[in-house]
């Protein structure tokens, strides 16, 4: 078994390295082996899920890297059954997002490249959810990173695209200063970054304490479950962190999909379900998660309701859903989040392809407001959008309903500080989810047709090997919540892979907790905005711009993105950039450059320059050279 | 009596001449390939020193092979030389500076 | 005197290349010119057969056969399988070049087997005189490889400096030997080690002795101030030939010391450990540092190659204490990077001329990408850089140090090889920033881009995971 589970992130890997072979050539021959690795990541997966569903869990080191000091490298995989469902997950929207790009990126020069990228991202994601340790979590973690900063930047001669690159990785540097101090504090406490010992430790940590500043001591497991988190912060997009996620829409439509909506994103979530037995050790770091997720859950959702383009009002929503995933973490209901995540990963992929079908019919345009009536022209298209649609506003019987009011009945009966807000900004976000969801999808789908003549002409639903993946995903998006609820989520199915302290356990108080309206309210309100959606942008049109003049500073805070951006441009990075300067101009350029390296540089240089002319060529010099060396050393020997 | 003491000195003696003849002689190679075989002589005569004092045969042993390789040394080396010489028109030390720094 | 079947099965790699050496003489005086395929075929397939014959016969214990002058033992089976495998690439990767050189001949194949025998005697050595005879084996027939170019100056001069200052090395070598043996009495290496443990540093003979052998052996491996033939032999040197000085003879140098210092001389690691220290440093410091104002390639690798003898040597000084596994690693690692590196600067071609300065690689990433990509796994593994073999390397030999308590020596290691990073990435910043200007192109069949790449890959596989690598020297070290 040890090697079969070697052999899934391996296979992914296997196919990114044949197709990064492929890259140079201008044939389109990438798919030929990123899509049969993956394929073999996501059949193997299925074996070990079938297998972990069996009772048979594996936690140990596969191959020892090497050893530093008393800190070993070990390449150690955990597969539970936490693990085995993120990674059927993973390769099931990994292969529907290969599959789909061979019709999405037909015809781009970058086509080999693209695939060499995505299976890379299928390895390195795997990693990631199947480690056993600190540092191979790291690793995946920092790999992921990567890819998508290469995606982000894939058509890398727009500008745009290079801006966004940069920006992701530079918030994504923000969190990962938090999660290397994370990881610094509990080796430091505990000297291992294996997490069996760990999580067996983690009473050690919330009694000892750290110093962070001087004279105010501090429980070692807030410090470090709190660090982490603002690197699940910056993966997962959380306020303030989730600049980089809307832009990150200059990538190519797949990749948006697969990294920025269903697997990437969710690492940090995935994170935090992981390290359940570290966060349940501080109340505080829990309160923290939660507050955080309601802001971003609600906060996004209304940004995502003046947004014109259609992959940035996904994408606004896709930060919305995370925060209702972190919610859950924060009430302790880990269960549910996972499974929010699970389903979130299905209809959101579905989302996102399915807009992209829609981008591609209308000739690469993004905004709505030159789309409306694809309908007629792209049933498949349409119906699955639809679908994916009515799972993300929670409306029943399809996934996200189910998912999503979990979380929200959890969040009522928690009592961890913060919850009373999670819940009504919880609750208040349905409904402007399904504001913002089915805006986009009467702007996109119905009313007039507003794009150009020649567009409109043209206008014809996409090739199979786009269609088939949106059908492939629509089906779980609409049955995964009805089926996979009571098992996943009541029926105890995470068993011991994630904990939650006594007197914490919403979830199971939820089994038991039946009737009251309130069950109702989520329901309710996802209907009323999906009513509100169709009579302002079906029945009274004018409606909407009325609305947006009569707001005045409230849109235009929308519009300004709530203004994060501004105080990430304006104020920390001025203030990053004049801090830069000053240390440039008087540390690196002075002290430094002058004096360290180029001092230093020169002197190598003039010392090389002189030392070559003792290479004189003559024999005589070179048999002096020897002799002085038996002198010194014989006489070293007889004087010394 | 010559000890072995006396013997060890002329050795040491002529393995320093052999020495000082590779790196004092600025004339031509031939001189330097002399100065070699002034050293294995030098090795030669502490083997068989050794050996006698010893009463072990394996030094004398060691001498023939050294004489042996000896002789295929300076073969080979003379063949090298007369290479070096068709392409310089030279076999002075001081020409043979053309690879350097 | 008897010689018994185990015994003649132990020496069986070292008696197939030597009679295929001299069967091979024989045979090509009945080929014609254009058959001379046939003998370098049978050339690379001895050597290969004779390392997987190594590899087979690997002895569970240390044994000394025929009468004490052959060493059977884990660490010469290892060394062997390198020393083989290594030659056997050198002969593949020269195949075109040696024919644009005119020394595409039955000569040079012999030649090859020849000084791979006495590389094979060198590891397995069990008596001085064994030993003496395993180095001048590979020497002279070095000596002559060089100077097969026979119209290029400097070939001849390359030869003529190798030759005189090998010479004199040699003579150094048989000096210490000599005193060696009158101060122990005998010419067996156990023997010698015996009367070592015994007498120590009270025996000025001895202690001499070992002194002079040090530094013929400082002088084979290129430590400075025994290293000012390098940078010449290898510059001048047919690039083929480069290949096998810069990897292959350099084990063998190491596998001598194994022999003669760790075997022999062993008890007295005290002192020589102090000799590797000081000659360590200053190798890194001439290495590193010069090789920063060299314009040719090769001269640029030959004081890389010294450099890198003195991160070997921080392993040796340290080995006393923690151990061979560090040294040995190393070593086996550089021979991979010096024979791919070598081996791709002596396939490339300029202008129908062999490509020699550092500016002839300008833009190759974009004329051959593969090539300059194999060439960026090289200039990384030999500057150390992570995940390639060289870094790992490099780790372990500073580890070792660390655990000797040379912590300085650890400290000053990795102050050289960050300087020394700087000449590497100037041979990939003119593959991958600066324009092609001139027709560069890989020459070579596709046997031999197939090898390099596998040694190559070999070299950054390694740094991504060392674990066989590291066993094996282990295995190797393990009797010692």
């Amino acid at each position: 078994m040890e090697t079969l589970y070697l052999l899934i992130p391996l296979a992914s890997l296997v196919g990114a390295l044949g197709a990064g072979t492929t890259v140079a050539s201008v044939r389109e021959i990438g798919h030929r082996w990123a899509i049969p690795g993956v394929a073999v990541s996501f059949l193997l997966s299925l074996v070990v899920l079938a297998d972990v569903l069996a009772g048979h869990t594996f936690n140990g080191a596969v191959y020892t890297w090497g050893a530093i000091g008393g800190l070993e490298l070990e390449v150690g995989l955990l597969i539970d059954r936490l693990t085995a469902v993120m990674m059927a997950v993973v390769t099931f929207v990994s292969l529907a997002v290969h599959v789909y790009t061979i019709g999405y990126m037909h015809g781009d020069p970058g086509y080999n490249r693209f695939f060499a990228y995505i299976a890379g991202f299928t390895f390195f994601m795997l990693m990631l959810v199947m480690a056993n340790n600190f540092l191979v979590l790291f690793f995946g973690w920092e790999g992921v990173g990567l890819v998508s900063y290469l995606l982000i930047g894939f058509w890398y001669t727009r500008e745009s695209a290079i801006a966004a690159s940069l920006k992701a990785f530079l918030v994504n540097r923000l969190g990962d200063i938090g999660f290397v101090l994370g990881l610094g504090a509990i080796y430091a406490t505990l000297g291992t970054l294996a997490y069996e010992p760990v999580f067996a430790r983690a009473g050690e940590l919330a009694s000892s304490t750290i110093a962070v500043l001087p004279g105010m001591p501090w429980s070692v497991a807030s410090f470090a479950a709190i660090a982490l988190f603002v690197g699940a912060m910056a993966k997962s997009a959380q306020i303030p962190l989730h600049v980089w996620l809307p832009d990150s829409m200059e990538g190519p439509t797949p990749i948006s999909a697969l990294i920025h909506a269903a697997t990437m994103v969710t690492a940090g979530v995935f994170m935090l379900a992981r390290l359940s037995p570290l966060y349940e050790q501080s109340l505080a770091a829990l309160s923290l998660v939660l507050v955080v997720g309601a802001l971003t859950a609600l906060a996004l959702g209304l940004v995502a309701l003046v947004q014109h383009d259609i992959k940035r009002v996904i994408a606004y929503s896709t930060i919305s859903q995370l925060g209702y995933m972190v919610v859950a973490m924060g009430i302790s209901a880990y269960a549910a989040g996972i499974f929010h995540l699970m389903t979130h990963a299905f209809f959101k992929a579905l989302l996102f392809l399915a807009a992209g079908s829609a981008i591609h019919a209308v000739a690469d345009e993004q905004d709505m407001r030159r789309m409306g009536g694809l309908a007629r022209h792209m049933p498949v298209t349409h119906w699955t959008f639809l679908i994916g649609a009515l799972a993300l506003c929670g409306i029943w019987p399809f996934a996200g309903y189910y998912s999503k009011d979990t979380i929200i009945e959890a969040a009522a009966l928690s009592a961890i500080p913060g919850a009373g807000f999670a819940y009504w900004a919880t609750l208040i976000g349905v409904g402007i989810t399904a504001v913002y969801t089915f805006r986009m999808y009467f702007l996109t789908f119905h009313g007039p047709e507003r794009m150009d003549a020649e567009t409109r002409a043209h206008l014809h639903e996409s090739a199979r090997v786009i269609t088939w993946p949106l059908v492939v995903l629509a089906v779980p998006s609409l049955l995964a919540g009805f089926f996979l609820l009571e098992p996943v989520v009541f029926g105890g199915y995470f068993g011991s892979s994630l904990f939650v302290a006594e007197g914490r356990d919403v979830l199971g108080e939820l089994a038991h907790h039946h009737g009251g309206w309130g069950q109702y309210l989520p329901l309710a309100l996802a209907l009323a905005g999906v009513g509100l959606a169709y009579y302002l942008y079906m029945v009274r049109r004018d409606l909407p711009a009325r609305l947006a003049a009569a707001s005045g500073p409230a849109y235009s805070a929308l519009v300004a993105k709530l203004g994060f951006d501004r105080l990430f441009e304006g104020w920390l990075a001025g203030a990053g950039r004049g801090l830069g300067r000053a240390l440039w101009r008087g540390g690196d350029e002075h002290l430094i450059d002058g004096l360290a390296v180029n001092g230093t540089a020169g002197r190598v240089a003039a010392a090389a320059a002189r030392l070559r002319g003792i290479q004189s060529g003559y024999v005589y010099h070179y048999a002096f050279s020897m002799l002085i060396g038996v002198f010194a050393l014989v006489s070293w020997f007889f004087l010394a | 009596m010559i000890s072995l003491g006396h013997y060890l000195v002329l050795g040491a003696i002529l393995f320093a001449i052999g020495v000082m003849g590779i790196f004092l002689n600025r004339k031509n190679v031939i001189t330097l390939l002399m100065a070699i075989e002034l050293i294995l002589l030098a090795v030669n005569l502490n083997f068989v020193a050794f050996s006698q004092h010893l009463d072990s045969l394996a030094g004398q042993v060691f001498v023939f092979f050294i004489l042996t390789v000896a002789a295929a040394e300076a073969a080979v080396g003379l063949a090298i030389l007369v290479l070096f010489f068709r392409n310089r028109r030279s076999i002075d030390v001081d020409d043979i500076n053309y690879l350097k720094g | 005197m008897t010689f018994g079947t185990p015994e003649m099965l132990a020496v069986l790699p070292e008696l197939v290349v030597m009679g295929m050496a001299l069967g091979l003489l024989v045979l090509d005086l009945y080929l014609r010119p254009d058959q001379r395929g046939i003998t370098f075929a049978l050339a690379v397939a001895t050597l290969a057969v004779a390392a997987v014959l190594a590899a087979v016969l690997v002895p569970g214990e240390a044994r000394t056969l025929l009468n004490g002058q052959f060493l059977h033992d884990r660490l010469g089976a290892v060394l062997k399988v390198f020393l083989l495998g290594g030659t056997a690439l050198a002969l593949i990767y020269g195949r075109r070049p040696l024919q644009r050189l005119a020394m595409y001949r039955g000569e040079l194949f012999i030649l090859m087997l020849l000084a791979s025998a006495g590389m094979m005697l060198m590891a397995s050595a069990g008596t001085l005189l064994m030993a003496y005879l395993g180095l001048e084996l590979m020497s002279l027939s070095l000596y002559t490889m060089i100077a097969m170019d026979r119209d290029s100056i400097p070939a001849t001069e390359g030869a003529v400096k190798y030759f005189l200052l090998g010479s004199l090395a040699s003579g150094i070598l048989l000096y210490g030997l000599s005193l060696v043996f009158g101060a122990s009495g005998s010419l067996a290496l156990d023997e010698i080690a015996a009367h070592a443990a015994r007498a120590g540093v009270s025996d000025p003979l001895l202690v001499l002795g070992g002194v002079f052998v040090a530094i013929g052996l400082a002088f084979k491996l290129g430590a400075v101030p025994f290293h000012m033939w390098i940078p010449d032999v290898y510059h001048g040197s047919p690039s083929p030939v480069t290949v096998v000085l810069a990897s292959t003879s350099k084990l063998a140098a190491f596998a001598l010391l194994m022999r003669l210092l760790v075997g022999g001389l062993g008890p007295m690691a005290e002192q020589w450990q102090v000799i590797a220290g000081a000659l360590a440093v200053l190798s890194l410091v001439v290495g590193n540092v010069v090789a920063i104002a060299q314009t040719a390639i090769k001269r640029m690798l030959a004081y890389s190659a010294i450099a890198h003898v003195g991160f070997l040597l921080i392993g040796l000084a340290s080995a006393p204490t923690s151990g061979y596994m560090a040294p040995v690693l190393y070593m086996l690692l550089y021979t991979l990077m010096g024979a791919a590196a070598f081996g791709i600067v002596s396939m490339l071609d300029r202008d129908e001329a062999p490509a020699r300065t550092i500016d002839d690689f300008a833009g190759l990433s974009r004329t051959h990408p593969w090539t300059a990509f194999l060439m960026l796994i090289l200039m990384f593994a030999l500057a150390g850089v992570p995940p390639t073999g060289g870094f790992m390397a490099k780790l372990y030999v500073f580890q070792a140090a660390v655990e000797a308590d040379l912590v300085w020596l650890a400290v000053f290691g990795v102050l050289m090889a960050v300087i020394g990073a700087f000449y590497y990435l100037r041979v990939v910043k003119a593959m991958y920033f600066d324009p092609p200007e001139r027709t560069l192109g890989p020459v070579g069949d596709r046997v031999a881009q197939g090898a390099v790449s596998v040694n190559a890959l070999a070299v950054l596989g390694l740094g991504i995971l060392p674990g066989p690598l590291v066993e094996l020297s282990l295995f190797a070290v393990a009797g010692i």
